[in-house]
């Protein structure tokens, strides 16, 4: 599904990342580890396909419609609900059964009663939760993962931890420096140190 | 293509173009004959060929510019990039020069009423608002990609802007200087070879840049692979 | 092609619904332009012919459409919510057509308070005025918003959008000016039809370059 030979990505005169090898097929979790600055986001963004390499090759063999990526911001509108901001990610991914595909996420991440505030009222736990909505609200191949366990709480965590959970038909990737969290979930490890 | 054949290509180029520069430029002061109604007339073999060539380098860069979109591959940005920097050049002399000959023939130093003047005007704003683009952008493939874009902008906008000048005359004042020499044959054989002489010290001058560009990219790759 | 269009007015939706929520940038767009007509009062001198009123007119308007083009691409910049709808299946032109519709949405809302206030304070409001800012507000949103897209990777991005945006602003003055001063109306207007199609059509097909990493 994703085929990294000699990956590296300069910024301007700064180089992030460096001869990134990776191989990852449907039902792998990869655990991406390493300090900050050693470049975890930039792999990630990569993967996404928001950035393209600038040195080295990759190959992932998954359409955008069927990515889904927590980012490091949560990626979602402040002036508008949570409910109007995965109405209109649900419209974008053309999710089938949109309201009722929203609805189940929001029971299921304890945001039902807050969908129709503002976004910018909500703290940064609950935000995150929405990330997550927003994340898993289409169908998904490949799901990435960028530092995903930050300001969630245990609850929050478990739920998290439930959707990492083993599935055939799509990989995971995960960044995060706390590596004890996902237990031995994992299928494979990639640690980076800053270039 | 080796070192010393790119160093070559733009040596003979130069040396061209100096030849076709001195011939046309001696062409035109003791073999064409004087215009009439027009004393400085002569700085038209100095200030048209400088901004024709202007206008050439303008659209090479947007050819560049768009090679890069299509292929997207790397080499396009400095070429494109050189390209336009080549045409602001020649469109700065020929603002001096035609501020010059505004000068000889009206006494004045800018006219509004000469369009080709006000057309190079907006040009040059334009594309130099393209160097501030690439200065404050971070280097990468992004700002590859939105240069070559206002590059195309750019050459969009020639043919739009001289519209707009003309209907412009029409609102503002009508045209009160002119100038309506006589071409004879003469002349305008002095012009090509003006003209000629022109673009290959253009396209000289864009090698040797080009060049020295690369070199500069090439040392600072190298210094990373040490580091 | 409906797939398009529907992205299309979501993301419409989105940009006007944020801006009704915020209100950051109409009402600031609307003091900004009714100020800018009072402020050219003390600018123009006594004799001042229609040329003047009607060019001050064209200027304010132009400020005032830098003022929302600097403002469309806060809320994605800020915290790369941008990021959402690139990785989105969707085109990027519809990205490009969504916002450039509420940039346009904006500007004539802020029309209608800048003409009738133009009309008291200065001279009658014609209908070849109008339709000449209606023609003109196309092509400053389309360049707008592809300008705005570019200027957002840059630093000093305020600074940035309107030095882009100045010389490409000139054929539309031109044609706003001339639409609302000459005594042949149809060239102009013609000629901001044309600068609309051409460069609409170029901000459309080269937005996604221009947008993406």
């Amino acid at each position: 599904m994703i085929r990294a030979r000699g990956v590296g990505r300069t910024f301007g005169e700064k180089r992030v990342l460096a001869r990134v090898d990776l191989d990852v097929g449907a039902g792998d979790l990869l655990l991406v580890t390493g300090p900050n600055g050693a470049g975890k986001t930039t792999l990630l963004r990569l993967l996404a396909g928001l950035i393209v390499p600038t040195s080295g090759e990759l190959d992932v063999a998954v359409d955008r419609a069927r990515i889904g990526f927590l980012a490091h911001e949560p990626l979602v509108y402040r002036e508008l609900t949570p409910l109007e901001n995965l109405e209109l990610y649900g419209r974008l991914y053309r999710v089938r059964e949109r309201r009722e595909r929203i609805g189940m996420l929001f029971e299921r991440f304890g945001l039902w009663d807050a969908r129709h505030e503002q976004t910018a009222a909500l703290s940064r736990g609950m935000l995150q939760r929405l990330a997550l909505c927003r994340t898993l609200l289409h169908d998904s191949e490949l799901l990435l993962f960028d530092e995903p366990f930050t300001a969630l709480d245990a609850a929050g965590a478990e739920l998290l931890l439930d959707e990492l959970a083993a599935d055939a038909a799509r990989a995971i990737v995960v960044a995060s420096h706390e590596p004890g969290r996902l237990g031995d979930r994992p299928t494979s490890r990639l640690s980076l140190a800053p270039a | 293509m080796s070192t010393s054949l790119r160093n070559n290509g733009a040596a003979l180029l130069s040396l061209l173009a100096a030849a076709l520069l001195v011939a046309g430029f001696a062409l035109a002061f003791f073999w064409a004959p004087e215009a009439q109604g027009d004393p400085a007339f002569r700085i038209f073999y100095l200030h048209v060929p400088v901004a024709l060539t202007a206008y050439a380098a303008f659209g090479w860069g947007g050819w560049k510019a768009l090679r890069l979109l299509w292929t997207r591959e790397a080499r396009y940005d400095l070429e494109s990039y050189v390209a336009i920097h080549m045409g602001v050049i020649f469109g700065l002399l020929a603002l001096v020069t035609g501020s010059v000959w505004a000068r000889y023939t009206w006494g004045v130093w800018w006219t509004w009423d000469e369009r080709q003047l006000v057309l190079f005007l907006v040009l040059f704003l334009f594309y130099s608002a393209y160097f501030m683009l690439r200065f404050s952008t971070p280097a990468g493939p992004r700002r590859a990609r939105t240069s070559a874009v206002y590059a195309l902008f750019g050459v969009a906008l020639i043919p739009v802007s001289f519209l707009a000048i003309r209907l412009a005359e029409r609102y503002i004042h009508p045209v009160v200087l002119t100038r309506d020499p006589k071409i004879e044959n003469e002349m305008l054989v002095s012009f090509f070879v003006c003209l000629a002489g022109m673009l290959l010290l253009a396209a000289a001058l864009y090698l040797v840049e080009l060049a020295g560009k690369r070199a500069d990219a090439r040392l600072r790759e190298l210094r990373e692979l040490l580091a | 092609m409906t797939a398009y269009l529907s992205d299309v007015v979501a993301l419409t939706r989105k940009d006007l619904l944020v801006e009704l929520r915020s209100r950051d940038t109409v009402p600031a767009m609307l003091l900004f332009v009714v100020g800018g007509l009072v402020v050219f009062h003390f600018a123009l001198a006594d004799d001042s012919s229609r040329l003047a009123s009607a060019g001050m007119l064209w200027i304010a308007l132009l400020f005032t459409a830098l003022l929302a083009l600097v403002r469309s691409f806060v809320a994605e910049r800020d915290e790369a919510v941008i990021d959402g709808l690139l990785l989105a299946p969707c085109d990027r032109s519809a990205i490009w057509l969504g916002k450039t519709l509420s940039v346009f949405a904006f500007l004539a809302l802020a029309e209608l308070v800048a003409l009738p206030a133009f009309a008291l304070f200065y001279e009658p409001v014609t209908w070849e005025l109008v339709a000449g800012v209606a023609l003109a507000n196309i092509g400053i949103a389309a360049v707008g918003t592809l300008l705005g897209a570019m200027a957002a990777a840059a630093r000093a991005r305020e600074l940035l959008l309107p030095l882009l945006f100045m010389p490409l602003a000139i054929p539309l003055i031109v044609g706003g000016v001339g639409a609302t001063l000459a005594e042949d109306p149809a060239r102009y207007l013609g000629f901001l039809a044309l600068y609309d199609l051409i460069f609409a059509i170029l901000s459309w097909a080269s937005f996604e370059y221009v947008v993406t990493e």
